[in-house]
């Protein structure tokens, strides 16, 4: 392998043929690159989801009313199921259930005014669970507790545009902590700030106490929307769960259990799951794809290497009777092979990576909800780079085989 | 130094085959200089390859300095040849892009001998055939003369037993064939022994002897061919 002069005799041969040599490069380079390519954005779109799906639990079960749309027990279709606080206490309590909380929007149009600033952000009624099942995160401060329940607090937990918006020069938004805000001309003291990995739109959320709500917006326990999380990452399980959610809503409601909009249940897991199997199934043809491509990239090497070969018969010959042995000629057809497509293909790499990390920058600046971080891991990357090595070798056996086969005389003899 | 014992040879010619070479004896001694003449089919090539151990033949036995040399594989073959022989061609087949002194040195790169080294022995072989002052010359930039004298400082390299030349001066003037002629008496004389292959009449004349072949028969050990 360290041989100098087999070196430079491939180095001369490379460079005496540099179109053809450029032009095999060219088909390995491109092989490669559109594997890296592909599969980076492969990845892109598969991050892309995994991160919308993020930003809320995976294993979350969403629950929201309905009408009903078969008719049940001498009861006619198009009744609306409104769900109430007992609703969501029947759920919690069933031991597939780990987290739970209700959550109300507030509705109507009203504006957040923190001293003479105002403006309009959503606030949702909820309970202290609510933090795990949206994976809020809190920056200072704590999320609604207990407490906060029980006692009614009149408190709220802000996103941080939320601050922005309303705090004139806040350098630490600490110092939003324990001041007032209004909500519909009610104050609510300010314990805590979070971010969400959502997004911006989550970050313009404002959470107050359920409990508060339902008493100073007289919701009579009406929920409009429950929220929970199955005990175990299961599909099984979680479906499980959320066939006696609706069976449990369906005795209270009296609706048919088989009736699918009486409420609307969506179970996140599943929804994942199936994404996955879908991103799976796209990565396999990119795999195909991209083998292909490179395939003919390997073609085109041994092609070359057999018009080389061709060209080189007298040499070949010459060197034979001069006493090289077989294998001193099929390594150097070899190497010069495998060379070829090593430098080639690991360019190729190198400019598939670069390509993806540039466009990874543009999607940093400009975050795109369905396409994120387009890169390959480092070990299909080497993965990659040794199956082109294998193949460059490939590539270069059946010529170099060939060239060992020279008969000297014959191959000298001929003018 | 060469014995061929009832040495047999054919080729299949679709579905026949071709007797090329019949009960071939013959004996070369240390030290001799000889030629082989004979027209084109006479089995003159099929005997070189034979005796240069490049290619196998079908029966009989084929000694180098009481050496069998019989079904080698590849590799033996190679280094028998790296060894034993040294070979001259017509069409002197230097390396295009090697200059004298590297294809001169070029056999003992297939002996493992350092680069350093071999390139030094190289230069003094390229002394001995009085092209010391050419030997960073490309072959494209010498005459023929000049490239079969490479050539063969590049088949003496090795320290060869035998040296088989397939019509050497084939491409060359008068004048400079037997320059060249000159140059294989001279390294005859320091006891190696050389084979032409020839249809040249008076080149095999400057041999001691001529072996004659026709139809794959030898016909006549002529010593004294005029």
């Amino acid at each position: 392998m360290f041989d100098i002069d087999k070196w430079q005799e491939i180095f001369l041969s490379i460079k005496q043929h540099k179109i053809r040599s450029i032009l095999t490069a060219i088909g390995i380079f491109w092989g490669i690159f559109m594997l890296i390519v592909m599969l980076g954005m492969g990845n892109g779109l598969k991050r892309g989801s995994e991160y919308n799906f993020r930003d809320d639990a995976v294993n979350s079960i969403w629950v929201s009313p309905g009408t009903t749309k078969k008719p049940y027990k001498g009861l006619p279709p198009g009744r609306r199921i409104q769900m109430t606080i007992d609703d969501f206490n029947r759920v919690d309590e069933m031991e597939a259930v780990d987290k739970g909380t209700p959550r109300n929007n507030l509705s109507g149009n009203f504006t957040v005014k923190h001293k003479q600033k105002t403006s309009s952000f959503d606030v949702r009624a909820t309970y202290p669970d609510h933090q795990y099942i949206e994976n809020t995160i809190m920056v200072n401060g704590r999320f609604l507790n207990d407490m906060d329940i029980k006692e009614k607090r009149q408190v709220a937990v802000i996103g941080e545009t939320v601050v922005d918006d309303l705090y004139e020069n806040i350098e630490d938004r600490e110092a939003a902590i324990g001041t007032y805000i209004s909500i519909q001309n009610l104050p609510y003291k300010v314990v805590g700030v979070f971010t969400d990995t959502g997004g911006e739109r989550e970050l313009r959320k404002i959470y107050i106490p359920y409990s508060t709500a339902n008493q100073i917006y007289n919701y009579k326990n009406r929920v409009n929307r429950m929220m929970f999380t199955a005990d175990e990452e299961d599909v099984e399980a979680s479906k499980k769960l959320t066939k006696e959610i609706q069976a449990q809503l369906a005795s209270v409601h009296n609706f048919d259990p088989s009736d699918k909009n009486a409420v609307f249940i969506r179970n996140n897991i599943e929804n994942f799951e199936r994404f996955m199997a879908l991103f799976g199934a796209i990565e396999i043809i990119i795999w195909i794809v991209g083998i292909f491509t490179l395939l003919a990239g390997i073609i085109g090497v041994g092609n070359i290497m057999l018009i080389i070969v061709k060209e080189r018969t007298k040499e070949i010959g010459v060197r034979k009777a001069l006493g090289a042995t077989p294998w001193s000629i099929v390594s150097l057809i070899l190497q010069e092979s495998i060379f070829i497509t090593s430098v080639a293909g690991y360019f190729g790499l190198v400019a598939g990576i670069g390509v993806l990390e540039l466009i990874n920058s543009f999607l940093k600046a400009s975050p795109g909800s369905f396409f994120r971080d387009p890169t390959i891991d480092f070990r299909v990357a080497v993965i990659a780079t040794i199956i082109l090595v294998i193949c460059g070798g490939l590539a270069g056996l059946v010529p170099a085989l060939k060239a060992a086969r020279v008969n000297p005389v014959v191959a000298m003899r001929d003018e | 130094m060469l014995l061929l014992k009832n040495i047999n040879k054919s080729y299949k010619v679709g579905k026949g085959s071709l007797h090329v070479l019949k009960n071939v004896q013959m004996e070369v001694k240390e030290g001799e200089l000889i030629s082989i003449m004979g027209s084109s089919g006479s089995g003159k090539s099929t005997l070189l390859n034979i005796m240069g151990i490049l290619d196998d033949y079908d029966s009989g036995e084929y000694y180098i300095d009481n050496t069998l040399i019989k079904n080698l594989s590849q590799k033996q073959a190679a280094q028998y040849r790296n060894r034993f022989l040294g070979f001259v061609f017509q069409s002197f087949n230097l390396l295009p892009f090697k200059n004298a002194m590297e294809n001169v040195a070029l056999p003992l790169y297939y002996q493992k001998v350092g680069r350093r080294e071999r390139n030094k022995i190289a230069v003094e072989y390229l002394d001995k055939v009085g092209l010391k002052a050419w030997a960073e010359h490309l072959p494209t930039e010498l005459s023929g003369g000049q490239k079969q004298r490479v050539a063969i400082a590049r088949a003496l390299i090795a320290q060869p037993k035998v040296i088989l030349a397939d019509e050497p001066t084939g491409a060359l003037d008068t004048t400079t064939s037997l320059e060249v002629m000159d140059l294989f008496k001279q390294v005859n004389k320091e006891g190696i022994t050389i084979i032409i292959v020839t249809h040249e009449r008076d080149i095999a004349a400057l041999t001691q002897r001529t072996i004659f072949l026709k139809d794959g028969v030898i016909e006549s050990h002529d010593h004294s061919f005029a």
